[in-house]
């Protein structure tokens, strides 16, 4: 037993599993930071109620919420290039990420402008501000401090979700530590400890930020 | 994608079924794991708190791929075969009964403590008062919330493709590869999928502001 985990966690075996970690985090980067600003502005399309609009920005937020992202992943990948584009893995990994999280912050974000109390920004647009300035200097700087915790939990989602992609073989640490224990049976817990512990460690540093950022905010 | 589900209907609603039936166990399952971790964390046990902080954090943390591989690759090896169905259920109830723990707690923290209080001050036994008197009014908050997990399991079971489980994402990636026609059998899954997901969600939402 402990020759195999000897064995397994070669020093090749680990930095080809680091590496993994590290396609992991570059996808997770990309599709926070996108999502994050898609999200912002479709959440703010859908609480401003801009005639029609909103109703189908709300509607198509909707599908994609109820959506698998297993699913989204496959229209990405093996969709996409059905009408004509063929985008290559990673990017299709992101836009992917970056389609379902955004659904979810904008959710985030249209709860927390409606948490803001309404006095606020009456009494913004009483002080001679437009309905602009005061989202833009009042209102939505106080529903990001109330939206900060939710963001995070959902961004910790999204770090354990970069696994599905495996699916549609994006080189992340799953796939790489099911490539090492396809070699050889012996490497297969060791394989599994090691993927519940860098996983693990990911997520639950990103969780005691939620929980120190909630106690702050609160 | 009408052809698709003249040629592929009964392989798709079968994947349907299969999909629904594994939430449906895992949600039973995962409510009654989740709410015995969630009484374990409240109680005035120190050790029984911790092995419910450790279950939950640990849980709530790992990728439920990577849980669902492990009873699908290891537990064959070592201890007892089990089918990609099997092992993809065992994987939704584990990580779901986290996130559902954490749920029922914040149900029964809502609950007044004067209750706790109060049945106690009746003569009931902790166990007694949170049984009849603290539990079943914290299910009334719980539910919305439920719903929703009951939506993210249909929607997690997905991962039972990589398992060969047989639910409609995996026959869907079958029939995708088959007929060549990616983006109509996917849109036809994607349809599937919204006819349990969505209409949930959307009463789930309504309770919610009821409730509110």
């Amino acid at each position: 037993m402990l020759s195999s985990f000897a064995g397994a966690y070669s020093f090749d075996n680990l930095r080809y599993l680091v590496e993994g970690l590290g396609i992991t985090i570059l996808v997770s980067i990309c599709s926070i930071i996108g999502s994050f600003i898609l999200g912002l502005i479709l959440g703010l399309i859908r609480y401003v109620k801009f005639k029609y609009v909103s109703a189908i920005v709300g509607f198509i937020i909707d599908i994609i919420r109820n959506l698998p992202l297993i699913l989204i992943l496959f229209f990405t990948y093996f969709g996409l290039p059905n009408i004509g584009v063929k985008p290559d893995v990673i990017p299709a990994a992101i836009l992917a990420m970056t389609i379902f999280e955004s659904a979810m912050v904008a959710e985030i974000v249209r709860s927390g402008i409606a948490a803001v109390d309404p006095g606020q920004m009456e009494g913004a647009r009483a002080n001679g501000l437009t309905y602009w300035q005061a989202m833009r200097y009042i209102v939505l700087p106080q529903a990001i401090m109330k939206m900060i915790p939710a963001m995070v939990s959902q961004f910790i989602s999204l770090v354990k979700d970069t696994s599905l992609a495996t699916i549609i073989l994006l080189p992340e640490m799953m796939f790489r530590a099911q490539i090492i224990y396809g070699q050889n049976t012996n490497y297969i817990i060791p394989m599994f400890v090691a993927l519940a512990v860098l996983y693990f460690i990911v997520c639950f540093a990103l969780s005691i930020l939620s929980r120190y950022l909630e106690k702050r905010l609160a | 994608m009408i052809h698709i589900f003249q040629e592929y209907g009964g392989t798709l609603l079968y994947g349907l079924g299969q999909t629904l039936l594994c939430s449906l166990i895992a949600l039973f399952l995962s409510l009654v794991i989740g709410t015995l971790f969630a009484l374990m964390e409240e109680s005035e046990t120190k050790w029984l708190r911790e092995v419910a902080r450790v279950y939950i954090e640990v849980f709530r943390n790992i990728p439920l791929l990577v849980i669902t591989m492990f009873f699908y690759v290891v537990f064959p090896l070592y201890i007892i075969k089990m089918s990609g169905f099997v092992a993809g259920t065992i994987g939704l109830t584990l990580y779901t009964s986290a996130f559902i723990a954490e749920t029922v707690r914040a149900g029964i923290q809502s609950v007044d403590p004067g209750q706790m209080e109060g049945a106690r001050a009746n003569g009931m036994t902790y166990w007694q008062a949170m049984r009849y008197v603290v539990l079943p009014q914290a299910f009334r908050y719980v539910i919305p919330p439920l719903g929703n997990q009951f939506v993210n399991l249909v929607k997690n079971s997905s991962t039972l493709a990589f398992v060969a489980g047989f639910d409609l994402m995996y026959e869907g990636n079958i029939i995708a590869s088959n007929s060549l026609e990616t983006m109509s059998t996917y849109a036809c899954v994607a349809l599937l999928y919204l006819i349990i997901t969505m209409p949930v969600s959307y009463y789930m939402k309504y309770l919610e502001n009821k409730l509110a």
